[in-house]
C-alpha cells in the first residue's frame, strides 16, 4: 500500500515535470531562434529547407545595425530615463502613500478615492492632450518629455499605501514623543522599513518604463531621442526587411533586462507578485 | 485643558499641513498629466482638431462617424476577440504552471527562472521575433508544419489566421507575468489547511477545488480584471507585427491600432479622442461589472 502510494506521487511527478519542460521550451525557443537568425548571413535565413546552425558564427549582422542606428543613444535614453523616473516615482509615490495611510486631513478619503479612479482610465485618453502640452512647452523630443508623464502613478501609490498601513502605529507614537515631526517620521522612523516595497514598486515601474512603446514613438521624433523599445519599431523597414539584422537589434534591445532579471531573479519576482497584492 | 485643546489643535493643523504638502507633487501632476488631459481629450472628440491650427466644435460629428464606419465596428469586434480568445488562456496556462510550480519538486528554481523571461522583454522585441518566427516563407513555425506534412499558413496576412496569432503571442507574453502573481498568491495560503484535509482523506483534486481555488479567487479576479483591462488596450503586438496596409490588418486592428492610425497617421485627433472616449466607456462598464461579480463570489476568510 504504502509502496504503490510512493509510486503514484512520482508518476505524478513525471507529468509535472514534461508540462513545465514543455512550458521551458515555448517561452526560450524563440529567443534561441532570434540568437541564431542573428548570426545568419542573409542568404542563410532564407535557405530552404531552413538550416538551424549558422554555418559561421561572426557578428556582421551586429555591426551592421549598430552602425546604421544609433544604439548608444537607444541605451542612454533608456536607462536615463528609467533611471530618472524610478527615482522620482518613488519619492512622489511614497510621501503620497505616507500622508494617505498616516496624517489625517481634510477630504483625504475622498481625494484618495479620486486618485484611485484614475487607475481605471485607459492610458490613451490622455495621449493627444500631453502630446500638445509637451509641443506647447517645447519639450516634445526630449528625455523630459519621456519621464514627465510617468512620475505620477497612482498604482504604486495604492501599493505603498497598502504597506505602510501594515508598519505598527507605535513606530510613530514612540518617534512623536522623541520629537520627531510627521515628515521625519516618514523619512526617518517608517521608509527604511519600508525598502522591500520601494525596490518592488522600482522594479515594477523601471519594467513598464522599459516596455512602453507608444508613448516614446508618439512624442519624440528624432532617432537619436529614441529609446530601445522605440528604436525596434525602426527596425522593420518599410521595403524589404533582413531578419538576422531585425534579429541582432532585437538582441542588442533585449539583453540588458534579461541580465539584471538573473542578477536580481529574487527582486524581480517579488516585483512582479507586489503587483497582484491587492487591498 | 484650555491649553491642551489648543495643543492638539495646532497639531491637528501642522498635520494637515504636511499631509497637503505630502500629496502636493502627485497631485499637482494628476491635475496636470491625468485630469487635465481628460477633460482636453473628452473636448477634442467634438471637436475637427488635426495636427495643426485651431480645433473648431463640431457636436456629435466624430461619434456619428465612428458610429458609421465599418472600419470601427471591425476594430471593436477584433478588441473584443482578444479579449474573449487570451483572458481565458493567459489565466488557465498560468494558473496550471504557478500550481506545478509550487509543488516543490526538483528544479522548479531552474524552470520557473526560464519561463519568466517573456515578462521582462519589451514588447517591441517579442513582436519582431514573432514576426520571424511566424513568416509565411521562411519561418520556423512554417518550416516545422512543412517538416510534419502539414500546410503552412500565411499566420500574419491571412485575414482567418492573423487575429489568432496575434492571440498566440500575447498569450505567450502574458502568462510568464501572471504566473508570479498567482505563485506569490499559492504561497500564501497556509500549508495547515493542506493537511487538514489530508487527514480528510481529499484527494488532490479536491484539494484544488476546495481550498486552492477558493483561496486564490481574490488573486485570480484581480489579475483577471487587470489582464482583461490590457488586452484591451492591445496595440504593441499588432504595430510590430503587422504593417498598416497588409491584407491581415482589418482582421487583426484593434481600437488602439485604429486610434494611432488615426490620431497620429492620419492626424485626425479629435475622431481619435472620440475613439479613445469609446474605449475609456468600455473598460469603465466592465470594471464596475467585475466589482460587482467580485463581492458576489470572491471568498473572503472573514
Amino acid at each position: 500500500m504504502a509502496r504503490s502510494q510512493k509510486f503514484s506521487i512520482q508518476k505524478h511527478h513525471i507529468g509535472t515535470h514534461l508540462v513545465l519542460i514543455l512550458a521551458v521550451i515555448i517561452s526560450i525557443v524563440p529567443f534561441l531562434w532570434m540568437i541564431l537568425t542573428s548570426f545568419k548571413t542573409y542568404e542563410e535565413s532564407i535557405r530552404i529547407p531552413l538550416t538551424v546552425w549558422p554555418a559561421q558564427w561572426n557578428l556582421v549582422n551586429y555591426i551592421t545595425v549598430w552602425n546604421k542606428f544609433p544604439f548608444l543613444n537607444f541605451y542612454f535614453n533608456t536607462f536615463f530615463v528609467m533611471v530618472v523616473v524610478i527615482i522620482g516615482e518613488l519619492i512622489i509615490s511614497s510621501m503620497a502613500a505616507y500622508a494617505f495611510a498616516r496624517l489625517n486631513f481634510p477630504f483625504k478619503n475622498a481625494i484618495f478615492i479620486f486618485c484611485l479612479s484614475l487607475m481605471m482610465v485607459p492610458s490613451q485618453i490622455f495621449l493627444i492632450p500631453q502630446y500638445d502640452l509637451m509641443v506647447k512647452a517645447g519639450l516634445n523630443d526630449t528625455l523630459i518629455a519621456l519621464i514627465l508623464p510617468r512620475l505620477f502613478n497612482v498604482f504604486s501609490v495604492f501599493m505603498l499605501r497598502q504597506f505602510f498601513l501594515t508598519l505598527p502605529r507605535e513606530l510613530d507614537d514612540a518617534a512623536k514623543i522623541d520629537g520627531c515631526g510627521f515628515f521625519g517620521i516618514y523619512y526617518q522612523i517608517l521608509l527604511p522599513l519600508l525598502k522591500p516595497a520601494l525596490v518592488s514598486v522600482a522594479i515594477l515601474s523601471g519594467l513598464s518604463t522599459w516596455k512602453d512603446l507608444l508613448w516614446p514613438l508618439i512624442v519624440n521624433n528624432s532617432m537619436e531621442k529614441y529609446t530601445l523599445s522605440a528604436g525596434l519599431a525602426l527596425l522593420i523597414g518599410e521595403h524589404t526587411t533582413i531578419y538576422p539584422h531585425v534579429m541582432a537589434g532585437s538582441f542588442l534591445a533585449v539583453w540588458p533586462m534579461i541580465l539584471l532579471y538573473f542578477l536580481a531573479q529574487k527582486q524581480f519576482v517579488e516585483g512582479i507578485a507586489f503587483s497582484g497584492i491587492k487591498g | 485643558m484650555a491649553i491642551k485643546n489648543t495643543f492638539i489643535k495646532k497639531t491637528a493643523r501642522k498635520e494637515a499641513r504636511t499631509g497637503y504638502l505630502m500629496i502636493a507633487p502627485l497631485m499637482i501632476g494628476l491635475l496636470i498629466f491625468s485630469v487635465r488631459s481628460f477633460f482636453v481629450n473628452f473636448y477634442y472628440s467634438f471637436t475637427n482638431k488635426s495636427a495643426f491650427g485651431n480645433p473648431k466644435f463640431i457636436g456629435f460629428a466624430n461619434y456619428e462617424k465612428l458610429f458609421h464606419s465599418d472600419k470601427f465596428y471591425a476594430a471593436l469586434e477584433n478588441t473584443f476577440l482578444y479579449v474573449l480568445l487570451c483572458v481565458p488562456f493567459v489565466i488557465a496556462i498560468s494558473l496550471l504552471l504557478a500550481v506545478l510550480l509550487n509543488k516543490g519538486i526538483n528544479l522548479t528554481g531552474f524552470y520557473r527562472t526560464l519561463i519568466f523571461i517573456p515578462a521582462v522583454t519589451m514588447p517591441a522585441a517579442i513582436g519582431l521575433i514573432w514576426k520571424w518566427i511566424l513568416n509565411y516563407e521562411f519561418g520556423l513555425l512554417n518550416a516545422i508544419i512543412r517538416l510534419l506534412g502539414g500546410q503552412p499558413q500565411a499566420w500574419l496576412s491571412d485575414p482567418n489566421y492573423v487575429l489568432l496569432s496575434v492571440s498566440a503571442v500575447l498569450i505567450w507574453a502574458d502568462v510568464s507575468l501572471r504566473m508570479i502573481v498567482f505563485l506569490a498568491g499559492l504561497q500564501n495560503i497556509p500549508k495547515s489547511l493542506y493537511e487538514a484535509a489530508e487527514i480528510d482523506g481529499a484527494n488532490n483534486r479536491t484539494k484544488f477545488f476546495k481550498i486552492t481555488l477558493p483561496m486564490l479567487s481574490p488573486t485570480i479576479f484581480f489579475v483577471t480584471l487587470m489582464e482583461i483591462i490590457g488586452v484591451f488596450q492591445i496595440f504593441d503586438f499588432i504595430y510590430l507585427m503587422i504593417p498598416m496596409n497588409s491584407s491581415g490588418m482589418p482582421a487583426a486592428r484593434s481600437l488602439v491600432s485604429y486610434f494611432y492610425e488615426e490620431a497620429f497617421v492620419r492626424n485626425n485627433r479629435g475622431y481619435g479622442s472620440a475613439i479613445t472616449v469609446i474605449l475609456f466607456i468600455i473598460i469603465f462598464i466592465i470594471t464596475m461589472i467585475q466589482m460587482k461579480l467580485q463581492k458576489k463570489w470572491v471568498f473572503t476568510e472573514s
